[in-house]
């Protein structure tokens, strides 16, 4: 059953939390990505594996970290080893399938900016850095990146390329040696976006409910590609909704009390 | 060999005006009360290193405690701005900060280099980033069998590692578990290391004979600080107080607001009282 008393943002966790497989091995970036890859797991990936890079592998928290370290991922994990052996042994090595990335820029190839807004040197927002991103968007088999839709956010050119999508286009990725696909959706509140099989540009592949072609326009800092077919988002379903809000609700509770 | 210390006689002892410390602890065991007290001292010209600067580099380099900054995430976790931080590399308040800016797997390399002895760390990272460009801390070499080219970063050899850990034994050797983050690597990096614990007892209680133990050579200081992590956490103690980190936005966004926070909590304060709320 499809609801329709549900947000924007809800839709892009929805959407994002769909593209999980039970099989992913998910390495989970903060925020947006955490909500979506456990709503995954309590829906359609009961399966997956999550690690954050605090260490903590195969992580089941009940509630969402309000960090990337908080005690709950630590405890509902098989096992937690130090964050030298996490970025060296399993994420260098190859055994990441999904790297789930934020975005505070972001360009038509993917590249990603969470470092400056402005030059580096004189920057007018200092933002906070790469923390594991560049390694992640390096190593893990592919790339999902979910951001609100705004021109600010997507822009023409990133200010900073802290994090490597896919370059100027094409074989930029193998050119630079890397063996990974990079960058393969973005979700959004509005649309989901694949690069070009050819060019990797993005493209628009998926509308959500209520969203117009100049609705993405509009909030897209470049002339954005529509791919030849393109879906209607399904809304979200009761089972999708009713668990994301239980979880978002126990999160508050939780990040309330601190004793 | 170490000594057990008031915290206090700890940080006058072995911190020292324009050094490099290195205070770590990821998102857990974060040793707020050893950061407070190099407040209290006012050390100077310090380059701090930390993967993630977190609050309690916020409040060091909005006391004027730091001149260089070396990290690989500087935000407040879930929240947003570290606003002392910004302060300081947009508008140089109360002073400029250089910044030395590495991923995080450089930075728990480079420690790892410098536990292990040795002159730099290699890494398969960086690609495409333009963080190359800014840090010449950075270098692309090749692997002399392969041919392959991959990241190299210098090692990290702080003057001085702080940490705090869930307890030490009689005899000086230092428990930690629960997310251990790089505390190790840092404290076997430096050339002295200060571990605040939260009780000094009788039996370490190890959890299992691969728990993470430092062993009492390789730490100068102990000093007991229970809840010297808070607004962290101590796994096995307390929680993570997130409506703490929550709290310390609106504080520290305004300079006025900070200075009076660290004035009641910080500088009118002694080792022994501890901060509970933002």
């Amino acid at each position: 059953m499809t609801r329709t008393d549900y947000s924007p943002t809800e839709m892009m966790t929805v959407a994002a939390a769909r593209a999980l497989r039970h099989d992913d091995v998910c390495f989970v970036g903060i925020g947006a990505p955490s909500a979506a890859c456990n709503l995954a797991r309590l829906t359609l990936a009961p399966g997956i594996t999550l690690l954050y890079e605090s260490g903590t592998i195969a992580t089941k928290p009940d509630v969402l970290p309000l960090s990337i370290g908080d005690g709950e991922l630590c405890e509902t994990a098989i096992a937690t080893v130090p964050v030298a052996e996490m970025f060296n042994y399993w994420l260098q090595g190859g055994r990441i399938t999904v790297g789930f990335l934020g975005a505070a820029q972001i360009d038509r190839f993917c590249n990603i900016n969470t470092t400056v807004i402005g030059p580096y040197a004189s920057p007018k927002v200092r933002l906070p850095g790469s923390g594991g991103a560049p390694e992640i968007a390096n190593s893990c088999g592919q790339i999902f990146i979910m951001a609100r839709h705004g021109s600010k956010v997507f822009v023409p050119t990133v200010d900073f390329v802290t994090s490597f999508g896919h370059g100027d286009g094409g074989d930029h990725r193998s050119r630079l040696g890397l063996r990974t696909e990079g960058p393969s959706l973005v979700v959004t509140d509005l649309c989901l976006m694949k690069p070009d099989p050819e060019t990797k540009e993005l493209a628009v592949v998926s509308i959500h409910e209520g969203v117009t072609r100049t609705d993405i326009e509009e909030h897209t800092g470049w002339t954005i590609r529509f791919a030849d077919e393109v879906d209607d988002t399904p809304p979200p379903t009761s089972t999708e909704l009713d668990v994301l809000r239980d979880l978002h609700a126990r999160t508050a509770r939780a990040h309330e009390a601190t004793l | 060999m170490t000594a057990f210390v008031s915290l206090a006689d700890a940080i006058a002892e072995h911190v020292r005006d324009g050094q490099t410390v290195a205070m770590e602890g990821f998102t857990h065991l974060i040793p707020f009360a050893a950061g407070y007290e190099v407040i209290r001292q006012k050390r100077r010209k310090l380059t701090l290193v930390r993967m993630t600067p977190d609050l309690i580099y916020d409040q060091l380099i909005g006391m004027g405690c730091a001149e260089r900054l070396v990290f690989s995430w500087g935000g407040n976790p879930g929240v947003g701005s570290l606003h002392r931080l910004r302060d300081a590399v947009e508008h140089g308040w109360p002073r400029p900060l250089e910044l030395t800016e590495h991923s995080h797997a450089a930075m728990a390399n480079a420690y790892a280099a410098g536990a292990s002895g040795l002159p730099f760390a290699v890494l398969r990272g960086y690609v495409g980033s333009d963080l190359v460009d800014v840090n010449p801390d950075i270098a692309t070499i090749r692997c002399p069998f392969t041919g392959e080219r991959v990241a190299a970063v210098p090692a990290l050899r702080p003057d001085v590692a702080i940490v705090h850990a869930q307890r030490a034994d009689r005899a000086g050797n230092v428990l930690i578990e629960g997310i251990v983050g790089v505390q190790k690597e840092t404290v076997l990096a430096a050339h002295r290391a200060i571990v605040t614990v939260e009780e000094i007892v009788d039996d370490l209680m190890a959890p299992s004979h691969n728990s993470v133990v430092l062993p009492s050579w390789t730490v100068d200081a102990i000093v007991e600080a229970p809840g010297g992590a808070r607004p962290s956490y101590a796994h096995g103690y307390y929680r993570r107080d997130n409506a703490f980190y929550k709290n310390w936005d609106p504080i520290s966004r305004d300079r006025d607001a900070f200075r009076a926070w660290m004035g009641d909590n910080v500088l009118g304060a002694t080792a022994a009282t501890h901060p509970a709320k933002a």
